[in-house]
């Protein structure tokens, strides 16, 4: 079910109301209930991997929490008895016991993905690679992280395991999150999605607030931007040089209108169900250093590889191994930071494979990861420069132009996310340096991609709305501005908004409404 | 506290109602006027303008509204008659109009233009929008809609055509905010007329029919035409327009040969009669033979006026006063419409809408 779809605002239409009407001891079975319902709508094979994923992890947890009361009790039971070696001994055991029901179960829900996702990168084109492709199941890249996550959260004794498997599989299916997260923690929301939930009106226009804007900008600038995308790389032999050039910068506009709208229409959902989400985003687009991005763009994924990859690497035997070997063979700078890089590296590749199972995505994480490591190498460089230009960092204009060096990086490294194939995409963004068609910005060719001169206008404005809301949130919520306002200009601002998407959006005959290109992942 | 809670209530409602005229206001600016070349867009509407009290109600797609004269069947025979009629108007689209059109009045004989039996599924968005958009909204509209519908299009798309029709903002021009509340008159009773002429040169080579049996679904909706004007005693005239293109096959013709000798009813294929109405197709058509001009729709409506009163014995009204002194307007709307073409025809070489459109082209 298409979030921009009349069948979904039509099942809000029915669930808001009901969830707030029934006992409040049942809500969360409403909402489970309605998760059942939008993940078969969207087809009942999906039901039976996300089933799968479900009942193994509620074992494992419950497997994993016995562990946990059986080594508590073995322990007390025997504090007298017990030399100190022998519970060291003992703990060890059983940690390996619980590391092992982790392991397995882990197994079976990566397995899964691996299979119903991954095969393709190695299958291409056969009928298995393409059944499976069809069969694949809705959300199965969010749901498996999210639920792995809880996995390891309960492995490591961070929350004691849901004991109610239907509770679980909430948490689970949780229907916002499902198309492109946010992969949240169970302690984010799991306490939140059990207890009872009183309408609260402020909650109410908050979250219609930012579904609304959600909505503005997926429809009115996203799915219209997306039609001059697709044009230029659909015929990269045609669309070279300059139009790569607004090619990556039309999908950068088109990618975090896509992607934000949709997590603002997710997060504003859930605050009307009385549900807090953790943000996915802090305006990324104003970052100045690529780390800094990836703490802005995304966040929940990659607090994700951060928690439950990146530090497990970083404190695994093999590297602690290695870091101990390089800092005896070349020294302690660059010896302490070899393992850290290759901890990156590795959570880039993965961060690439999570993206798709295509040798592109692959080639996006590993140079993403070349580029952090590069970045962090000549720190040093920078900070050397900087100590010749004191108060250089703190001029507006150098600011500002390491905010557009981070976003040319970026869109540079989104060309292989557009061409989806490694060849196509380094072809066509290297024309951009050999072919200096620059006159196609004067003379009409961008009005030959499927958008007029008011397309771009439209698209032009709404870029500039979101800048300026952008710029006005670092003072404070403009939510709370509005609601600080008299009511009736309130739901002026309301209906102007809902005017403006139901005229300007791309939406209806004549458009490609798409999916939002997350859900993809 | 009180206060707040109806500060609230009058705010909301006001901005409700204000946000439904602001879209209502928008969607009478942003649909299509079928102003332009595309007149055929604006026939079904204009029906709910006339007085009611036709003996003659004329059902089908373009072989209909562009081939036969409702003002000739007055002048020549007295015959009142309306053509309900829009672009490829499909079987089922002919059946919802006539239960429609059934609602406001009853007349002695309906005339169905048998094309459209080609056809057994939607076929087109736009022409569905053409017809659909222009009937008022009832259960009857409800039900077209629902079996007209192609796959992309959707029930409340139709019910609130702004959901359609909002992209349309930058095709805006000045006649969409000056006919934003009605377009004036295009139609001569359901009749559009063309002066112009091409000659038929001829025809692509016949080919074997694509399929040789009609559809179920045409067939049911035929059924479904049959059953109503049985149910309200009203004759039914099967014909085929003398238009020479899309082919008519002898197939197909066969069929409609067979239904009709099963049910008790008439069918005319006047293909098979244009010596007899002396249509001369190098100078009764406007494009090569797909539709007559006005001579050419003059001549089939003397001959279908003749066989209608030899036939069914529709009555002449020529003598009833209130009926003459209404037709005279129309009599003279139309022939001040044919001198204007004929005389924009003279100046441009065709028609000037077609000259304004080729030149904003």
């Amino acid at each position: 079910m298409l979030f921009t779809s009349l069948g979904f605002l039509v099942f809000l239409a029915v669930l808001i109301p009901l969830y707030f009407l029934v006992p409040k001891k049942i809500q969360w079975i409403v909402l489970l209930v309605a998760n059942a319902f939008f993940y078969v709508y969207a087809g009942t094979r999906g039901l039976i991997f996300i089933s799968v994923t479900i009942v193994t992890t509620y074992i494992a947890t419950m497997v994993i929490s016995h562990l946990y009361a059986s080594q508590e009790k073995y322990l007390k039971d025997n504090k007298e008895s017990l030399s100190k070696e022998a519970k060291k001994a003992y703990k060890n055991k059983m940690q390996q016991k619980r590391r092992l029901v982790m392991i397995l179960c882990a197994v079976v829900s990566f397995g899964i993905i691996a299979v119903m996702k991954y095969s393709g990168l190695f299958l291409r084109g056969t009928e298995f690679a393409q059944s499976l492709s069809l069969i694949l199941p809705l959300g199965i890249s969010y749901y498996t992280f999210q639920t792995m996550g809880y996995l390891i959260d309960v492995y490591r004794g961070t929350y004691s395991p849901e004991k109610n498997i239907f509770k679980l599989a909430l948490f689970t299916s949780f229907f916002p999150l499902l198309l492109q997260g946010p992969i949240t923690r169970f302690g984010d929301i799991g306490k939140q999605l059990y207890e009872p939930h009183t309408f609260n009106m402020r909650n109410f226009t908050y979250g219609l607030e930012r579904i609304l804007w959600g909505y503005f900008k997926k429809v009115v600038i996203a799915d219209r931007i997306l039609i001059a995308v697709k044009a230029i790389i659909s015929e990269p032999d045609e669309y070279n040089g300059v139009y790569v050039l607004c090619g990556m910068v039309f999908y950068a506009i088109q990618l975090y209108c896509d992607f934000t709208g949709g997590i603002d229409i997710t997060i504003g959902i859930a605050q009307i169900l009385g549900i807090s989400l953790p943000e996915n985003f802090l305006r990324p687009f104003f970052s100045k250093n690529i780390a800094e991005y990836w703490r802005r763009w995304h966040i929940s994924l990659g607090v994700w590889f951060r928690e439950y990859l990146f530090y497990p690497i970083s404190v695994s035997k093999p590297l602690l191994k290695l870091s101990k070997f390089t800092r005896n063979k070349i020294g302690n700078g660059i010896g302490m930071r070899i393992p850290v890089y290759v901890a990156t590296v590795t959570v880039w590749f993965i961060t690439g494979l999570w993206h798709g199972s295509a040798w592109n995505f692959i080639v996006w994480g590993l140079l993403n990861a070349a580029i952090i490591i590069i970045s962090e190498e000549l720190s040093p460089l920078y900070a050397k420069f900087h100590s010749h230009f004191p108060g250089l960092k703190q001029k507006w204009l150098y600011r500002l132009f390491e905010i557009g060096r981070m976003f040319f990086i970026m869109c540079s490294l989104r060309v292989l996310d557009c061409y989806r194939n490694v060849g196509t995409a380094f072809k066509a963004y290297s024309t951009i340096f050999t072919r200096f068609n620059y006159n196609i910005l004067t003379d009409g060719s961008l009005l030959k991609l499927g958008l007029g001169v008011l397309d771009y206008v439209v698209v032009f404005c709404g870029v500039a709305l979101i800048i300026t809301i952008s710029l006005l949130q670092r003072t404070g919520s403009i939510r709370d501005k509005i609601a600080k306002k008299p009511i009736g200009i309130q739901m002026a601002i309301f209906a102007a908004l809902l005017f403006i998407i139901l005229i300007f959006g791309a939406y209806g005959i004549g458009y490609d409404s798409s999916q939002f290109i997350y859900t993809e992942f | 506290m009180k206060n707040r809670k109806f500060r609230f209530i009058i705010s909301l409602t006001v901005t409700v109602l204000l946000f439904v005229f602001v879209c209502y206001l928008a969607q009478c600016i942003l649909m299509p006027k079928y102003t332009g070349i595309r007149k055929e867009g604006a026939l079904i509407s204009e029906y709910y303008d006339e007085v009611k009290d036709h003996d003659v109600i004329i059902i089908g797609d373009c072989e209909v509204y562009e081939n036969i004269s409702p003002i000739t069947l007055w002048e020549e025979y007295g015959i009142t008659s309306y053509i309900r009629g829009s672009a490829q108007m499909l079987v089922w689209h002919s059946y919802y109009i006539l239960e429609e059109t059934l609602k406001y009045e009853k007349p002695d004989v309906v005339i169905f233009n048998v094309l459209a039996m080609k056809y057994n599924e939607p076929q087109s968005e736009a022409y569905n929008r053409m017809f659909l958009d222009g009937m008022k909204l009832s259960s009857t509209k409800l039900k077209a809609i629902k079996v007209s519908m192609t796959e992309e299009e959707t029930t409340l798309s139709y019910l609130a055509p702004i959901f359609r029709f909002h992209s349309r903002w930058d095709e805006l021009t000045g006649e969409d905010f000056k006919y934003m509340f009605g377009v004036p008159k295009v139609s001569h009773n359901g009749y559009l007329m063309r002066c112009d002429i091409k000659p038929l040169e001829g025809l692509p080579a016949v080919r074997n029919p694509e399929f040789t049996d009609f559809g179920e679904n045409a067939y049911a909706y035929l059924d479904k035409i049959t059953s109503l004007c049985k149910e309200n005693d009203i004759e039914l005239l099967l014909i085929k327009s003398p238009s020479v293109y899309p082919h008519w096959y002898d197939e197909w013709d066969q069929q409609i040969v067979d239904y009709a000798a099963q049910n008790g009813l008439q069918y005319v294929n006047t293909l098979k009669l244009q010596s007899t109405i002396g249509i001369d197709m190098t100078t009764d058509t406007y494009d090569a033979g797909l539709h007559l001009n006005l001579y050419g729709a003059e001549k089939f409506s003397k001959w279908l006026g003749q066989y209608l009163q030899d036939t069914y014995n529709v009555a002449d009204h020529r003598n009833d006063p209130e009926l003459s002194a209404r037709y005279e307007q129309k009599v003279a709307a139309y022939y001040k419409e044919k001198a204007q073409q004929e005389s924009e025809i003279a100046e441009y070489g065709c028609l000037k809408m077609f000259k304004d459109h080729k030149e904003n082209d």
